[in-house]
């Protein structure tokens, strides 16, 4: 495979990243060479609790989508309770999501290293580390690399001749983008149908994998804990802004000039500088103007001009009436259908939906089929507030954040697009409904098919 | 012949052997039966319950929920041609209708000598390289028509040899000697880890 572009355009700050540029910085030796497992050395030196703290003191956010602090997660775990375990969710699937796969192909010992840091910091007693079916070099990079690593002590029994003793598995699916969310990946590595479990009252801290106390953590989340340990959280936390500390890593994707994947730091770059910027995005294609983006990931609610200069933190983002999410920013310059863009995304939702809640499983399929008919020239007058009324069952009153009809988000997250969309284009819609059509139809089935 | 070989049996002993709970193997089982026949037989189900204790039903009822797994026979060669949102932007739908067009085929079927299925895949994290897609989930980047038609044809002429059958994912497995193995603890009840006491002064 051709090295992308982007790979050698990668600037301060470097936390995750620092190794993409190293060709084979996913072999034992190179990553050795380049600190590798300092961190865990440093770790063995240190109580479990004192390496808590660090953690917490970091504030690192989970990097999966939610963005609840990892130190404070780790908290929930009850006393005493044993075996617990730690479950690395690295079934990366939100659409214009980029960053897991990267760093399972690239680095895999610092994602390994990570668990091996947590896991001793909680007394876990196994790690699974789940990546998605799909990726198949993934899973040889992080393979080798966890045959290299129990080779030479650094996994397995008495790691670095200690009495920490700790097994990481490599499990993988099957192709299930539900399995992303926390206790459907619990379900899938329990053998079982990918089904979100009801929550409140228990967490998968309290009662998770096997009815056990399991923390389940992000890969990028994980990646970021060699760096806290070796460097302190408190310097950690110095980066970033005050609610959203250290890096993140974005994938920035559609109608720019340069797509690419960049680590950028909290709060100190604006959407406008990751799309436009000369050392991320160069700006839209053809010198076109931006009709839309997504921020986060396809669950988030669309931006659109003026949102520019919102700074990439947790916390502006989510005032501002959408989220971070998973990093992906997804940028449709004033060619684009809005309408079949939007209908894109839904489709996703309606193929991903697993079926446990009616609200999801029933309205997703309908939104999906509604805007169906509307982009194959059979919309009718009031489709659009036939979507808008679907929408509402899903999620009551269409608000940011997403009222819940159903036990995860993913239900609600097929309304973000359409409430998106149509509060902003609906002439375009309307377009469509009234006039004659004369574009090819929508040539993929979606929903049930 | 299709349930599990003597080499799939001695993989899945190994890797059950990695989990508390059995069943929790049967995802990477049923990835094996897929490796051995290019698709997952009835048959593999069947000995794939023997093996772990629970009903085929149960099998059939995971298998079916994952999209990977094919209960029925398909190409040799898997096309997903991914049309998630930011290959949509960048000509998922004409690249797909291409493939469409070339392999004589629609979205979703096998051509007739059984080399190519064709499937629209959701987005499969190569966002940055759209259009993107996966022959036998391998990924090929930035594909344009004529790129198409030219991996096509290296496919017909023997020339792909890094595309592994259908059914082989990771060519690299994890290996654990049992040396080295921490060992599984029991669900029920384990003890509180001794290195949790560890103060820091012996290393």
């Amino acid at each position: 495979m051709v090295e992308p572009e982007w790979a050698r355009l990668m600037t301060f700050p470097h936390i995750t990243t620092s190794r993409w540029e190293i060709e084979d910085a996913h072999t034992l030796d190179r990553y050795l060479e380049t600190e590798g497992y300092k961190a865990l050395t440093k770790a063995l030196t240190m109580t479990p609790a004192q390496v808590h703290e660090e953690v917490k003191k970091a504030s690192l956010l989970g990097r999966g989508g939610a963005g609840f602090p990892a130190g404070v997660k780790w908290g929930f775990l009850p006393e005493n309770v044993w075996p617990r375990y730690l479950v690395v969710n690295g079934d990366e699937s939100e659409p214009g999501t980029y960053k897991d796969r990267i760093l399972l192909e690239r680095d895999p010992h610092q994602l390994i290293e990570g668990c091996l840091i947590a896991c001793y910091a909680l007394g876990l007693s196994q790690c699974f580390l789940y990546v998605r079916g799909e990726m198949a070099h993934g899973q040889e990079r992080i393979a080798n690399a966890l045959n290299e690593a129990y080779e030479a002590g650094y996994v397995g029994k008495n790691i670095l001749g200690t009495e920490f003793s700790v097994d990481i598995i490599l499990h993988w699916g099957a192709g299930a983008y539900i399995v992303g969310e926390e206790t459907a990946l619990i379900e899938s590595l329990e053998g079982n149908r990918g089904m979100p479990r009801l929550k409140p009252p228990f967490f998968p801290a309290s009662i998770g994998l096997y009815g056990k106390p399991t923390i389940v953590n992000n890969v990028e989340t994980l990646s970021n804990v060699p760096w806290i340990v070796l460097h302190g959280g408190e310097e950690f936390s110095k980066i970033g802004s005050e609610q959203s500390t250290g890096t993140r890593i974005f994938a920035v994707s559609g109608h720019v000039n340069n797509p690419g994947v960049f680590e950028v730091e909290f709060g100190t770059t604006t959407f406008r500088d990751l799309i436009m910027g000369d050392e991320y995005g160069q700006g839209i294609r053809n010198g076109n103007q931006m009709k839309a983006f997504i921020p986060g990931g396809a669950s988030a609610p669309w931006f659109f001009e003026e949102h520019l200069d919102v700074s990439l933190e947790k916390s502006t983002v989510d005032q501002a009436g959408s989220m971070l999410g998973s990093g992906a920013i997804v940028v449709m310059d004033e060619t684009t259908d809005i309408v079949r863009a939007c209908h894109n995304v839904v489709r996703f939702f309606s193929r991903e939906s697993c079926g446990k809640c009616a609200p999801c499983r029933e309205g997703t399929n309908w939104l999906e089929k509604i805007l169906r008919r509307i982009i194959d020239g059979n919309g009718r007058k009031d489709d659009l507030d036939l979507l808008l009324d679907v929408c509402d069952n899903i999620s009551p009153g269409i608000t940011w954040p997403p009222k819940q009809t159903t036990i995860c988000p993913l239900g609600p997250s097929a309304v973000s697009p359409i409430s998106s969309a149509i509060k902003r284009y609906r002439s375009e819609f309307e377009a469509y409904v009234t006039l004659p059509q004369t574009g090819t139809s929508v040539g993929i089935q979606g929903g049930t098919s | 012949m299709s349930r599990l070989n003597e080499e799939s049996l001695r993989i899945a002993n190994e890797i059950i052997n990695r989990y508390p709970i059995k069943k929790s193997a049967l995802i990477p089982l049923l990835h094996l039966a897929q490796e051995q026949e290019g698709w997952v037989t009835d048959q593999a189900m069947r000995h794939i319950a023997e093996i772990l204790g629970v009903t085929p039903a149960e099998v059939l009822g995971t298998c079916s929920f994952y999209e990977m797994f094919k209960r029925s026979p398909v190409g040799e060669y898997q096309v997903n041609v991914c049309h998630g949102i930011s290959c949509h932007l960048l000509g998922a739908e004409n690249l797909l209708h291409h493939a469409e067009d070339t392999l004589g085929i629609k979205e979703g079927e096998t051509t007739q000598d059984g080399k190519f299925s064709l499937e629209g895949v959701e987005c499969i994290a190569a966002c940055t390289e759209a259009p993107c897609l996966q022959v036998n989930y391998r990924y090929q980047n930035k594909v344009t028509t004529s790129d198409f038609n030219e991996l096509v044809q290296e496919i017909i002429d023997g020339e792909r040899s890094d595309i592994p059958k259908h059914g082989s994912l990771a060519k690299v497995r994890q290996n654990i000697s049992p040396e080295r193995l921490a060992g599984i603890e029991p669900v029920e009840h384990a003890e509180q880890p001794e290195w949790l006491n560890r103060n820091g002064q012996d290393s």
